[in-house]
C-alpha cells in the first residue's frame, strides 16, 4: 500500500486524557474512563491515534500520563496550562489546528470540579454533535460513524453520527489494556504552549472531602399513632392489584400481554 | 354541620345510667343506636369509655377485644362533629402571577415520572415557595408521550407538553432546539435536571453549554444564602464523587437523586402551556437507529428490566425457557427452584438470591414466601400466574391471573408470535 493513500484512509482519532485520581489512596494515576476511551480508539480499525492533554506537567501528572503511553504510544501531546486553567479555549484550538475526525473523552475528570462539561463546551465550541456513553464503535465509513450507546440495566442503543464529531466513552466499554512500564519510560510528552485563561469563577468555591449523604427517612404521615405503628409494622402490601380469576389461559394472557405492551418491555 | 359541640349534660348522664328508664331512648337519640355506649366525652371533655360494651364474645365463650380498629371502623360515625377522614387533605394551589418560573426537565423514564424528576420537583417548589409574596411557579417540560397524570400532585404549576414525533427516541439536537426556544420564550430563572445517566445529564450539559451559563452538577443540597446572585448556595458532588464543592447556586442545576423531599402536602394546577413558535425543522447530525436486541440472558439478574421468574409451580420448564427467549425476558427463579436442580443458583431471586430492580417482574408458579418478596421490594410491576388465589404473590401482584402455569405461557408465546408475525407482514 502507498504511503499517501495509506494516510488518506487512515481516521484521526484525537483522545483527550487527563490524570485519574486512585480513590481510595488518592494518587495520581491515568484516569479510568479516559484509558478506556483510548482502549476504544485502540479498537479502531485504521485510526491514527492522537493522545492529548491540557494542563501543568510536575512528577505526579508525568507519571500519569506515562500510564496512557504504556498502552502502546510513542508521543502523547501535552498543551501547557497552569493549575487552575480553564483548558476549553486551549483545548479548542489544539483541536481546531490537528482536525481529527472523532474525538474520544471520559465522562467526567476524576479530580477538580469534575463537572463532565467538557465535552460539551467543546463541541459548543468546535460547533460538532457530541454523543455521550459510548459502549464502542461499530464502523466508520464514509464520514460517517455508527456507534453503540450503553443504556442503564445492559441495553444499547445503535447511533449514526456524522462526523466530526466528540464522543464519550461509558464505564461499559471495554477495559483499558495494562500499561507497560518499558514503552511508559520510553514515551515522549511533546509540550506545545497555549494562551491560558484563568478559570475565575472557581476561585470563590470551598471544596471539603465528601461527606456522607444523610440516608433519607421514611416520613408517615399519619394522624393516629394507631396508623403510624401500622405504617411501621406492616408488610408491604401492593393493595388494588387486578386479580383475574375463573378465566381461560387466552384471557389470562391477554391481560398480561397487554400489561407488558404498555410498560414496553416487549420489542 | 357546624363543627362545633353541643352538649347536653343530661341525656349524657341519662345515657350513661345503664338503669334510667330513659336510657334506650336517649341512646337511640344520640345515633348509638341499640347498642350500649362505648365512648362519650365526659363532663370535663375527657374521653370516657365502657369496657363492658365493647367487644364480643367469641367462640369458646371468652370475651375478646379486638383492637385493629375493624370494629371501630364498622361503628364509625357515632360521635358529633365527626368528620370523615378519607377526604384528600392536600392543600390546593394555584399560582395564577407568578413572580418566575422555575423550568424542571424531568426524565419520565416509561413514561412516568421517576422518583428522581420528584426530588427534583421537590427541590424546583422549594426555589418557587422562598417568597410567600411573590410565589413563583414551577413549568415541567415533557417531551413524547407520557402515562402520568399525578403532575400537580408532584408539584407542577404549569406544563409544557411536546409530543410531536421528533422527540421521540435519542433526540438530543431537537430537545436542545426545543428548550433553547424555551429558554428565549418564557426566560425561566432556574432550569433544574435531574443528573441521571443519559436523561438530564446529557441534556443538561448541551442545554448549559448553548444558553452559556454555567451549571452546577451533581447538587445535592441547597440553602437560602442573600450573599448570592440568586439568593441561594448549594453543596455539590466533584471529582467523581470524592468532594463536595460549596458555591452560589447558578441558573442551571444538575441535581442528583434526593435533593429534596417530594411534594407531598399540596396539589398544583397544572396548567397547559404552549410555545408561540413553531418549532423550526432541523437538520440532525445524531440519527438514532433503535435499541439493539441484547441477549436477555447476557443481562445481569440484578438489573435486568424484565424478568420472568420461575418457581416450584413449574412443571413444563422447556416450555418457560421457550417463553424467556420470546418474550426477551431474563429469566429468574425461587429458591426452590434452584434447589430441585432446574436453574442455576446465580438465577435465584430473594433474600438469599439476587435482589432485583426490574420495572416489570413476572413471578410464574412462585407462592412469594417472605425471603421472595424481600428480592422484588423494589420491582415496578409484579405479575403472578399461580393457581393459589390465597398466596401472598397474589397479594403483591399488580395483576394476578389464576390458572395453570403451562398452559398461560403457552398462551401468551403464541400471543407474542402472532403480533410479532402480523407486524412483519405489515411491514
Ligand atoms: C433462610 C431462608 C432463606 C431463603 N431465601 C430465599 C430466597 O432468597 N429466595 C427464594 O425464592 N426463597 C428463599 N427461601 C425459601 C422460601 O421460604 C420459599 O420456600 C420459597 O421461596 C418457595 O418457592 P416457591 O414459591 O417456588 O414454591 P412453593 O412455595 O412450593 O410455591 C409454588 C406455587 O406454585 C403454585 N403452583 C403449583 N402448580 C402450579 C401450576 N401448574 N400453575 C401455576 N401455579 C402453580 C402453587 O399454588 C404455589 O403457590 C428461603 C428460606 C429460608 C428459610
Amino acid at each position: 500500500m502507498q504511503p499517501e493513500a495509506h494516510a488518506k484512509a487512515a481516521l484521526e482519532v484525537a483522545v483527550l486524557v487527563s490524570i485519574g485520581r486512585h480513590p481510595l489512596t488518592g494518587r495520581a494515576r491515568r484516569a479510568d474512563q479516559d484509558a478506556r476511551g483510548v482502549e476504544l480508539a485502540m479498537s479502531l480499525d485504521k485510526a491514527r491515534i492522537t493522545l492529548m492533554h491540557a494542563g501543568a506537567l510536575d512528577d505526579d501528572s508525568e507519571s500519569a500520563l506515562r500510564g496512557y503511553l504504556g498502552m502502546g504510544f510513542q508521543t502523547l501531546t501535552l498543551v501547557e496550562q497552569p493549575r487552575d486553567a480553564d483548558v476549553i479555549p486551549a483545548l479548542a484550538s489544539a483541536l481546531s489546528e490537528t482536525k481529527p475526525q472523532l474525538v474520544i473523552s471520559g465522562e467526567r475528570a476524576e479530580q477538580g470540579e469534575g463537572s463532565g462539561l467538557l465535552p460539551y463546551l467543546l463541541a459548543e465550541r468546535l460547533g460538532w454533535p457530541v454523543v455521550s456513553g459510548l459502549a464502542s464503535v461499530e464502523k466508520v465509513e464514509d464520514g460517517v460513524a455508527t456507534l453503540l450507546q450503553a443504556l442503564p440495566r445492559g441495553q444499547r442503543r445503535r447511533l449514526q453520527v456524522r462526523l466530526p464529531a466528540i464522543v464519550t466513552v461509558d464505564a461499559a466499554a471495554s477495559a483499558a489494556r495494562q500499561s507497560a512500564y518499558g514503552p511508559a519510560r520510553r514515551g515522549e510528552l511533546r509540550c506545545t504552549e497555549a494562551l491560558a485563561v484563568p478559570d475565575e469563577a472557581s476561585s470563590e468555591w470551598t471544596v471539603q472531602p465528601a461527606r456522607k449523604r444523610p440516608k433519607r427517612l421514611k416520613i408517615v404521615k399519619a394522624a393516629s399513632a394507631r396508623d403510624r405503628f401500622k405504617a411501621a409494622a406492616a408488610k408491604a402490601e401492593g393493595g388494588g392489584g387486578q386479580v383475574l380469576t375463573d378465566v381461560t389461559p387466552e384471557q389470562g394472557a391477554e391481560a398480561i400481554f397487554k400489561l407488558l405492551k404498555e410498560e414496553g418491555v416487549l420489542r | 354541620m357546624t363543627g362545633i359541640l353541643r352538649r347536653d349534660p343530661r341525656q349524657e348522664w341519662i345515657a350513661r345510667n345503664r338503669l334510667h328508664p330513659e336510657h334506650e331512648r336517649v341512646l337511640a337519640e344520640l345515633g348509638q343506636g341499640t347498642a350500649v355506649a362505648t365512648e362519650w366525652v365526659g363532663p370535663n371533655g375527657v374521653i370516657r369509655k365502657n369496657p363492658h360494651a365493647v367487644g364480643f364474645i367469641g367462640p369458646n365463650g371468652i370475651k375478646r377485644i379486638d383492637r385493629s380498629g375493624v370494629q371501630q371502623a364498622a361503628s364509625a360515625g357515632r360521635g358529633v362533629g365527626h368528620e370523615s377522614a378519607a377526604a384528600d387533605s392536600r392543600r390546593r394551589v394555584e399560582i395564577d402571577a407568578p413572580a418566575f418560573l422555575v423550568a424542571v426537565v424531568p426524565d419520565m423514564a416509561g413514561g412516568r415520572l421517576s422518583s428522581h424528576d420528584r426530588d427534583l420537583l421537590g427541590l424546583a417548589r422549594q426555589l418557587a415557595d422562598a417568597d410567600s409574596e411573590q410565589p413563583g411557579a414551577v413549568l415541567a417540560v415533557v417531551f413524547g408521550n407520557h402515562k402520568e397524570d399525578g403532575f400537580g400532585e408532584a408539584g407542577v404549576d404549569r406544563l409544557l407538553h411536546l409530543d410531536e414525533e421528533v422527540f421521540d427516541g435519542y433526540m438530543p439536537e431537537a430537545r436542545l432546539a426545543a428548550l433553547s426556544t424555551v429558554e428565549r420564550e418564557l426566560a425561566p430563572y432556574h432550569w433544574l435536571l435531574p443528573d441521571s445517566k443519559l436523561g438530564g445529564a446529557d441534556l443538561g450539559r448541551r442545554l448549559a453549554a448553548r444558553i452559556q451559563e454555567r451549571p452546577a452538577t451533581g447538587v445535592w443540597q441547597i440553602e437560602k444564602d442573600d450573599a448570592c446572585e440568586l439568593g441561594w448556595r448549594c453543596t455539590a458532588r466533584g471529582a467523581a464523587g470524592t468532594t463536595d464543592i460549596q458555591r452560589a447556586l447558578p441558573r442551571v442545576v444538575l441535581a442528583l437523586a434526593e435533593c429534596a423531599e417530594p411534594v407531598s402536602e399540596t396539589r398544583h394546577a397544572v396548567q397547559p402551556l404552549a410555545l408561540s413558535q413553531v418549532l423550526p425543522p432541523l437538520l440532525g447530525r445524531i440519527e438514532d437507529l433503535g435499541q439493539v436486541a441484547v441477549d436477555p440472558a447476557g443481562v445481569a439478574l440484578a438489573e435486568a428490566e424484565f424478568i420472568l421468574s420461575a418457581g416450584n409451580g413449574i412443571k413444563d420448564w422447556d416450555g418457560f425457557h421457550h417463553a424467556a427467549k420470546v418474550l426477551g425476558a431474563t429469566e429468574g427463579a425461587s429458591r426452590v427452584a434452584v434447589d430441585d436442580g432446574f436453574m442455576p443458583r446465580h438465577r435465584q431471586v430473594g433474600a438469599t438470591g439476587t435482589w432485583v430492580t426490574a420495572r416489570v417482574y413476572v413471578a410464574v408458579g412462585i407462592s412469594g414466601a417472605i425471603q421472595h418478596l424481600q428480592g422484588i421490594q423494589s420491582c415496578e410491576k409484579v405479575v403472578a400466574i399461580n393457581l393459589d388465589p390465597g398466596c401472598d404473590m397474589i397479594k403483591r401482584a399488580d395483576l394476578a391471573v389464576i390458572g395453570d402455569s403451562a398452559s398461560i405461557l403457552a398462551a401468551l408465546v403464541d400471543m407474542v408470535e402472532q403480533q410479532r408475525e402480523e407486524k412483519r407482514d405489515a411491514a
